[in-house]
């Protein structure tokens, strides 16, 4: 659905920059130079789309535990961090080596060679490559029970006993468990990035252009494409989910009213403590598929929370449709402003535009984009 | 405006100040009785003395409060840089800046409340650490943060006094600040101790009665027909004046200032020491801040041969697990201890470190209910 508005507006501009041109009657010189102007503002639309679902992804899964269970998780964004994590352990573990020390052959500087063989090349041969290519895609099978384990661990050991304390003791909670993730993480992986390789065939650039007929001036990685139309696609479930499943029907009917539900006889805190565990699942897997666009280092969650905060509020506390446009809609902003054309206009508009853009909704929308009545207003 | 304080609240605060004034020879058998750490006692108590007017008395939970720190950094370094090493001027211009940026980002941020009020703050204090990283290079000297050199006009000095080579330090009319002696330390102590007597005034008076009213329930006050805004402006200006003065301090016993004291984990870290210590109790905040930044030291000191032998009557087999173990939370860990004490402080023990003081001397005097330590007049659970 939403894949389809680049090209939908393509469309629109294309159209319209011929008839601009018919009119004014420009000379080709002219034309050209505003052909990559066009092209670079459809390049930072897709620059700020692929953000933007890393944004949405985690800002979905916040809002869905905040709508639910009416907790403000400061330590989403550590999920994140861990879905990053489980795509490098599955890579660490395909790429174990056995190394066998082959005395009849000599290195170079006249020890005995040393041969490294992956153990799961040498047990599946051929499959055994592909594995260790594909090692990123392939870890969503692994994390997806990870991510669902720890969060529904996280829920059952600590979140659950927060419900009743004030938000602030739940940041606050939270943010320590944030605090204590990371550091884990920081003592087996190191400070330092680890950087993934997404599988070749997806590690060239893709002629954007050439595929809506717009010329070859748009190169785009291939796996950010993926990464796009990857959340989009988990945000269809998700909503699907939600929409048109029954479970999905009462988890809806217990966002509005809890007490309700609970007085049908329907165990909602079980439901609950399942969203928590999908939303970990969501913010997981956003954390998986990003490795090859961001190498995860420990204290990327951190880095990625306070901008999916900021997205949420955007987006309105509570509402899912809003935390993904804001997502979206912050991700192509914050793009835009890191062109060279704007910062030259206003210097430094890159690095505040995010949170220009949050001051200004927030003071002038008081429920953000697309917020209930009555869901954390004062 | 200010009340007359209590008997017991000056023990409290004749006390408080006993304790800060002699520290060098107190903390010795705990060996943080260096100038280097004791400043850092001050300072930081004096942030979250702040930050606890504001959070402990409003219940609003700031996350942007280190750019006011940052901000009165930057000024101090300047008035180093243009006008005089003379620590006075440097404070009143750090105090003057944060108090204007305060009373600015307060002015948006306190249309809001809530979680919201939280972003609002974060969102500030984000935008400027980017921009002294980025755009106010000329003014923060970005990455590498702003430093005295040679070339400084210093104008005031140079009408008084030929510089002498090398950099000059701080001072405070002749008395040295900066360079690690206990000059800087005795400065900073003052410093603690006046601000902990203008945050007790702030507790005991009208004025924080109102603040208190505001947490407990702002509703109702606006229907008795107070506009409770004013208030709270105030006490978020006081607290990012506190701030302002903790960052000129900083800059006063070691004279840089980098964007890094303005990221949004250092205003995380001020609330963990509020926290810790016991949001609302005057006294709770100085220890949270002396707790963290001791263990801090202590900890991050730590190393696997430390470890080793501190633990080497055991033998080898017990040792080595041992060893392995605890190496996870000191040293480079050191945040993964502090991380866990956290929650479990706010799991536990809601009111920090000083209610658990409350519930351990109500314990030894059973019955003694009416009889309140005055150390907490008025703990209650974070808000």
């Amino acid at each position: 659905m939403r894949g389809c508005i680049p090209a939908a507006t393509l469309v629109s501009v294309n159209a319209h920059r011929v008839l601009s041109r018919i009119k004014s009657g420009r000379e080709p010189v002219r034309l050209a130079t505003r052909v990559t102007a066009m092209d670079a503002i459809i390049l930072q639309i897709l620059n700020g789309l692929d953000k933007g679902g890393a944004y949405a992804l985690i800002a979905l899964g916040l809002t869905l535990v905040f709508g639910t269970l009416g907790v403000v998780n400061f330590a989403h964004g550590a999920l994140f961090m861990l879905g990053a994590f489980c795509a490098v352990t599955f890579n660490k573990l395909l790429t174990l080596e056995k190394v066998t020390v082959d005395p009849t052959q000599l290195t170079p500087w006249g020890t005995p060679a040393e041969i490294k063989t992956s153990l799961v090349e040498a047990w599946l041969g051929e499959f055994g490559k592909v594995l260790v290519n594909y090692s990123v895609p392939v870890s969503i099978i692994a994390a997806i029970p990870v991510m669902l384990i720890i969060g529904i661990v996280m829920e059952r050991g600590l979140i659950r006993h927060f419900y009743k304390r004030p938000h602030a003791d739940q940041i606050l909670v939270t943010f320590g468990l944030a605090i204590v993730i990371q550091e884990i993480i920081k003592h087996f992986y190191g400070a330092n990035p680890i950087p993934q390789a997404a599988p070749a065939a997806f590690s060239g650039t893709a002629q954007v252009g050439m595929l809506l007929g717009m010329g070859d001036a748009i190169p785009y990685p291939w796996w950010r494409l993926i990464y796009l139309f990857f959340s989009l696609a988990v945000i269809g479930l998700v909503f699907a989910f939600l929409q048109f499943t029954t479970y999905g029907m009462v988890v809806r009917a217990g966002m509005r009213d809890r007490e309700t539900v609970g007085l049908l006889g329907i165990d909602i805190e079980r439901r609950f403590t399942v969203v928590f565990g999908i939303a970990a699942v969501v913010a997981g897997l956003a954390g998986v598929m990003y490795t090859p666009v961001l190498p995860p280092d420990y204290h990327m969650g951190m880095d990625f929370l306070v901008l999916s905060f900021v997205v949420v509020v955007v987006g309105g506390m509570g509402s899912l449709g809003g935390a993904v446009a804001a997502g979206f809609l912050l991700g192509i902003l914050q793009s835009f402003a890191s062109m060279n054309e704007i910062k030259s206009i206003i210097p430094g508009i890159d690095q505040i535009i995010i949170y220009l853009v949050a001051v200004v909704i927030l003071l002038t929308m008081p429920r953000g984009l697309m917020g209930r009545k009555g869901v954390m207003e004062d | 405006m200010f009340g007359n304080l209590s008997r017991q609240d000056w023990i409290l605060f004749l006390g408080f100040s006993a304790v800060v004034l002699l520290a060098p020879i107190l903390f010795q058998p705990i060996g943080a009785a260096y100038p280097a750490i004791l400043e850092k006692f001050c300072i930081f108590g004096l942030f979250a003395i702040g930050f606890n007017i504001l959070f402990g008395l409003t219940g609003y939970l700031s996350f942007g409060h280190a750019a006011f720190l940052g901000v009165g950094s930057y000024a101090a370094v300047w008035s180093f840089k243009l006008f005089t090493m003379n620590v006075i001027p440097a404070i009143v211009l750090s105090i003057i800046f944060a108090g204007i940026f305060a009373f600015v980002i307060g002015f948006v941020s306190l249309r809001r409340s809530g979680i919201y009020f939280s972003i609002l703050t974060l969102a500030f204090a984000q935008m400027s650490y980017n921009m002294a990283y980025s755009v106010l290079t000329p003014l923060t000297n970005g990455e590498t943060g702003l430093q005295l050199t040679l070339k400084d006009p210093r104008i005031i000095d140079a009408m008084f006094i030929t510089p002498g080579t090398g950099l000059p330090r701080s001072s405070l009319f002749g008395l040295e600040i900066s360079g690690g002696g206990l000059g800087g330390f005795y400065f900073t102590a003052v410093a603690l101790i006046i601000g902990f007597y203008i945050s007790m005034r702030i507790f005991r008076s009208p004025f924080g009665l109102m603040l208190k009213a505001i947490k407990s329930n702002q509703n109702r006050m606006r229907y008795t027909g107070f506009n409770t805004r004013p208030y709270l402006m105030a006490a978020f200006v006081i607290s990012g004046v506190y701030a302002g003065l903790a960052g000129s301090l900083m800059a006063a016993v070691d004279p840089l200032a980098g964007p890094e004291r303005m990221q949004w984990t250092a205003s995380g870290e001020v609330v963990l020491m509020s926290i810790l210590g016991g949001v609302g109790t005057l006294v709770g905040p100085v220890i949270g801040a002396a707790i963290i930044k001791y263990f801090e030291n202590i900890f991050s000191g730590f190393n696997e041969n430390a470890l080793n032998s501190v633990f080497s009557f055991l033998p080898d087999t017990v040792r080595e697990p041992i060893v392995k173990l605890l190496s996870l939370f000191v040293g480079e860990g050191w945040s993964l201890t502090l991380g866990l004490v956290f929650m479990a402080i706010v799991i536990f023990l809601p009111g920090g470190i000083m209610e658990g003081v409350r519930l351990l001397t109500s314990l030894f005097k059973k019955g003694g209910n009416g009889n309140k330590p005055a150390v907490s007049g008025q703990t209650q659970p974070a808000e």
